[in-house]
């Protein structure tokens, strides 16, 4: 079943990629912080960091789909447009979760704060994201997907501009 | 000066809002096909939404010029308007409920304006649940007005974007006529525009009252503190 498949795929690579995210900031020593503050600018630290993550988004995410051929089917029909797909989501879960990490990295109890922020705020590219899967599932035409790529893309970018503008503020204190 | 100018725009939406729910009840609509009298929820469903995004849009410029320069009173003023905004954004979901049992059927449909609706009062509680996660005043201020601001941008996708991308069945979203069409009955814009107006002020007004109450709970506060040391 596509469907199943689908389903399964992007709530194993949601939790995962929760949990991996989550560490860049909630699980840093604090030693290790304030050295690294001493080092770089804040904003340098931030696009560092969506940077770092984005790799491991994407290595997560390409294991995940050769995983999941292997060991149940490939439904996907159409695999490059399926990747592209796993880049843009993988840059936008990054530059979400990094920033969101850094803002529960301060708060009392950051494990839990950090899955209460960040769900709410991952859904919008995930409802895009499974909408992509089930075109490439079906094998439809490129320009079907197009506009969920675009509006991924603009996420993305709206995102990483706003990380970028207010890391700053977070990291001060 | 100004107390006058405020007992103006209370009085004015108060008058708005009992000519709305008079007018809203009993001035003549359009008949349409299944809508028929359902057609009056857009007179209180509607203006919720625009009430939720004004306060919305208030608290997040509030936070931006908290950033800027911190105080507390406007730290205070963009919780309230948070809290105001969350209040009509849940009175819209509940609103459209009751519509929607008319129109489609049932309450809730899983349409994608109602998702991206109820998925926004979660971004906004998560803002509330961080709020209460951190101890020290100056820093719970600088963390939630990130977040606030992050917030109002992860919003907007979900309620204005991916809705009218895909097959919703909202009116307005997803090739549906919007109000435009079925309003051009100009008894219709003669309510609803008032309205929108009489429910924003209510929503500033709310967030006003309650921002005094905040400032003037956390002075008698900070006098106590002094009197205890």
């Amino acid at each position: 079943m596509p469907v199943i498949w689908s389903a399964l795929f992007w709530m194993v690579i949601l939790s995962t990629l929760v949990s991996a995210i989550a560490k860049s900031f909630v699980m840093e020593r604090s030693g290790a912080t304030i050295y690294l503050y001493s080092l770089a600018a804040p904003t340098e630290i931030i696009i560092a960091k969506i940077l770092y993550g984005f790799l491991l988004c994407s290595a997560i995410c390409c294991t995940g789909f050769l995983f999941f051929s292997v060991v149940l089917n490939n439904p996907i029909q159409d695999v490059p447009l399926f990747l592209a797909l796993l880049i843009l989501a993988s840059f936008g879960f990054s530059a979400s979760l990094s920033v969101l990490s850094a803002i529960a990295s301060k708060t009392n109890n950051s494990s839990v704060v950090m899955a209460v922020l960040s769900f709410p705020v991952l859904i919008g590219i995930l409802l895009e994201s499974i909408k992509v899967t089930k075109n490439c599932i079906d094998g439809l035409d490129r320009s079907v997907s197009m506009d969920e790529l675009i509006t991924l893309g603009a996420i993305n970018l709206m995102v990483t501009a706003l990380s970028y503008l207010l890391f700053p503020y977070i990291w001060r204190s | 000066m100004r107390k006058k100018l405020s007992v103006v725009w209370k009085t004015l939406s108060v008058l708005l809002l009992i000519y709305t729910i008079i007018g809203g009840l009993l001035l003549p609509v359009p008949r349409l096909d299944i809508v028929n009298e359902t057609i009056r929820a857009l007179y209180f469903h509607v203006p919720m939404w625009f009430g939720m995004i004004t306060m919305f849009t208030i608290s997040t410029v509030y936070s931006i010029l908290y950033l800027r320069k911190p105080t507390s009173d406007r730290d205070i003023v963009a919780v309230e308007f948070a809290h105001a905004g969350l209040m009509y954004g849940i009175l819209g979901i509940l609103t459209g409920m009751i519509w929607a049992n008319y129109a489609w059927g049932s309450p809730w449909h899983g349409d994608p304006k109602q998702n991206g609706s109820a998925i926004t009062t979660l971004i906004y509680l998560a803002y509330f649940v961080l709020r209460s996660s951190v101890d020290n005043r100056e820093q719970k201020g600088r963390l939630s007005a990130v977040y606030n601001i992050f917030a109002f941008a992860a919003m907007i996708p979900l309620i204005f974007i991916i809705p009218r991308m895909t097959s919703s069945m909202h009116p307005g979203n997803g090739g549906n006529p919007g109000f435009n069409m079925y309003d051009l009955h100009s008894s219709m814009r003669m309510v609803f525009y008032p309205a929108v107006v009489g429910w924003i002020l209510l929503g500033i007004w709310i967030a006003t009252v309650r921002t005094r109450l905040r400032k003037a709970e956390e002075k008698i506060l900070d006098m106590e503190y002094e009197k205890n040391n």
